[in-house]
């Protein structure tokens, strides 16, 4: 066998990938924000728990619990205009993108009053209006799409960035290679954010990828990744600050990979027996992200016992008007079948 | 059918006829561009595209990797974010690696978003079979795409309604999946002359008229109909001759109209005949013009088997004008 050439290491070469540590310098008032978002999303993803447990809800139905700082902390870092796009794991992002909970609660329970007029359902929601374009149900997909609403924002010079989340089963679909070729060789403003929970379904991240370490995936793209403490909403504040002065300087994709965690199982179905409770019990005593805010919050006066029990209150009413609207709103009428198949 | 329009006409390829739709449609938008492999530099692997790069420049006219997965994904993307992608496949082979993106993301998001997000996008390029290339490179997708609701899907067969079937392709804000035919592609045809030369999508057309049975068609095997109609026309026969043009929507009226004149039917269709586009013709008149008929509804289509590459095999495997006189006498109960 030839002796392996000895490495040499081309001098367009610049180390693409780092294990991000900075956080945040959050200001009072912010840390109370991302706090609020994480807890709105929490009660809203507990409560649509119970309403599937009741069948109010039906089908696929994707809690994002434990995963909470990812979203707040991206969405923190974007400007009006911005675009998102996410998976069927979608309920905070569209949370967090300004949209009303009630829309999104009756969009669970199929009804009229639903974001997508209740035929679209849990995986299929979308808000022009706030820049989300999907909730997609297809592993994968929305990673080229995404690209090509980053693609339409350059064609346009609007400024914009679109931010494409994706999970860690996700990130071995073959179109999101393809997707990544474009992006760097077209220069598309686009953030890819790995939303590496650790399971896609019951499949850890070591048993099916070959490079478990996901924020290098972009690496023979080009694509500069960053590995983040996606449990601290802080530090994906901080990394996504970074990513978006990259892509809106002109500099193209940029990866972040979350290193997140789901408390509940894949679906609504899954009992998730493939780790263990501990596992998921260490977790939530160690490193859940609303628990990590509220400390902060204490820690720093900045808000006390009775205060934030304040927040709890408001936020379950937000979340219990949500759900009496859900259960409210009439059934589609039988005419919309037949309606928005084409223009 | 004769063309009714004031302006003159002149001689087109219909190569040459789908170019001028998209620059014509490209200088009128300029949300309107061209992406695929080799439609630039190279000016299109069957040159359909000569000439947009220097016109439109680089960002309009974009040469994209192999990657059609990918670049069908981006442009339905784009087409959700209100840009008006024209993707070119370079054959439709090659757009299966790509049909999800067409299906599951382009024809269903307005449903699934309660009709706010459209997907004005175009997914164009030759279907079909070509010449002496096999079961990989020549295979008909147009009931493939024609099952989805959500799609819209056209296989012109002459010059005239390629360019105006494309034209209002690119301005329609649906998908609309836009098949043509590398065979087709060096026929020549008259086409009008001007750049308002629209042909609304969802309108078959009679292109031949005739009293004794009706022959339905769409893309190439349009002109093999015309043929077996002139050959059977020497033989005493009155062949009509429809040309369905969009097979989603699917405009049947002139052919019911017709069967109810002939009552005889005739389906042709290059391309599979189990669960194709022939099929469903038969389906639907049998439904709506039971009544009319005094022959079963009798389909011409390619042997149901894998394209081969042999020059006799793949003969046998083709429909030919002979094997539709053949069945239109069937048709007849003639010999």
């Amino acid at each position: 066998m030839a002796k392996l050439a000895t490495k040499k290491i081309s001098p367009r070469y610049r180390p693409l990938s780092q294990i991000a540590t900075a956080t945040y310098d959050a200001s009072a008032e912010e840390l109370k924000t991302y706090y609020r978002q994480m807890l709105l999303m929490r009660r809203f993803e507990e409560k649509a728990g119970q309403m599937y447990g009741m069948g109010l809800i039906g089908g696929f139905c994707h809690l994002y619990i434990g995963q909470e700082a990812v979203v707040t902390g991206i969405q923190a870092a974007l400007r009006p205009g911005d675009k998102v796009i996410t998976g069927y794991r979608d309920h905070a992002h569209m949370l967090a993108c300004g949209i009303d909970p009630r829309a999104v609660m009756a969009e669970l329970t199929g009804r009229a009053g639903g974001i997508s007029k209740g035929k679209g359902g849990s995986m299929h929601m979308f808000s022009v209006e706030h820049g989300f374009y999907g909730g997609h149900g297809i592993v994968g997909a929305q990673v080229s799409l995404g690209t090509g609403i980053a693609f339409a924002e350059k064609y346009r010079e609007t400024g914009g960035v679109t931010v494409a989340y994706f999970g860690d089963g996700a990130a071995n679909q073959g179109q999101v290679y393809e997707s990544f070729n474009m992006a760097e060789l077209w220069k598309l403003p686009v953030i890819y954010v790995i939303e590496n929970n650790q399971y896609a379904m019951g499949t850890s991240v070591n048993r099916a990828s070959a490079e478990g370490e996901l924020y290098r995936r972009g690496e023979s793209f080009r694509i500069p990744g960053r590995q983040v403490d996606g449990m601290n909403v802080l530090a994906v504040k901080a990394a996504a600050d970074e990513a978006v002065a990259w892509s809106r300087g002109g500099n193209g994709p940029i990866l972040l990979e979350m290193k997140t965690y789901r408390y509940r199982g894949h679906s609504m179905s899954d009992p998730a027996k493939y780790r263990s409770k501990e596992e998921v019990q260490k977790m939530r005593a160690e490193h859940d992200p609303l628990d990590q805010a509220k400390k902060r919050l204490l820690d720093a006066g900045i808000l006390d016992e009775e205060s934030l029990k304040t927040i709890d209150r408001e936020v379950k009413e937000i979340v219990a008007d949500a759900a009496d609207f859900a259960t409210a709103s009439p059934e589609p009428e039988p005419s919309e079948l037949w309606t928005d198949v084409y223009a | 059918m004769s063309i009714d329009v004031k302006a003159g006409l002149k001689s087109q390829t219909v190569r040459e006829a789908l170019r001028d739709a998209m620059a014509e449609e490209m200088r009128r938008d300029p949300d309107v561009f061209l992406m695929g492999e080799e439609v630039a530099q190279y000016q299109g692997a069957y040159k359909v595209s000569q000439g947009l790069l220097d016109e439109f420049g680089p960002k309009r006219v974009m040469d994209t990797p192999i990657t059609e997965h990918g670049f069908a994904g981006l442009g339905v993307g784009a087409a959700f974010a209100g840009l008006k992608p024209i993707i070119e496949f370079m054959t439709f082979n090659f757009a299966m690696q790509a049909i999800d993106q067409i299906i599951n993301s382009a024809a269903k998001t307005r449903y699934m978003s309660g009709g706010q997000i459209g997907c004005p996008i175009v997914f164009r390029g030759p279907n079909g079979a070509a010449s002496r290339v096999a079961a990989q490179h020549s295979q008909n997708y147009a009931a493939w795409y024609a099952h989805i609701p959500g799609l819209k899907v056209v296989a012109p067969y002459s010059a005239a309604d390629a360019k105006g079937l494309l034209k209002a392709a690119i301005r329609d804000p649906n998908p609309v999946v836009f098949l043509e035919n590398e065979i087709l592609y060096g026929k020549t045809f008259d086409v009008p002359e001007g750049d308002d030369w629209i042909v609304p999508l969802g309108k078959s057309a009679v292109v031949r008229e005739g009293s004794d049975v009706t022959l339905v068609a769409y893309s190439i095997a349009v002109g093999q109909c015309l043929e077996a109609a002139d050959a059977l026309a020497a033989d005493g026969v009155s062949a009509e001759v429809i040309d369905l043009r969009t097979l989603r929507p699917l405009d049947l009226e002139p052919v019911i109209a017709s069967v109810q004149k002939t009552n005889r039917l005739l389906v042709v269709e290059e391309g599979w005949p189990t669960c194709g586009i022939s099929a469903e013709v038969s389906a639907r008149v049998t439904e709506q013009a039971f009544d009319y008929l005094d022959a079963p509804v009798l389909r011409v289509a390619n042997a149901d088997v894998p394209t081969p590459y042999a020059a006799n095999l793949e003969k046998l495997w083709l429909i030919s004008p002979e094997k539709i006189i053949t069945a239109a006498k069937a048709a007849l109960y003639r010999d």
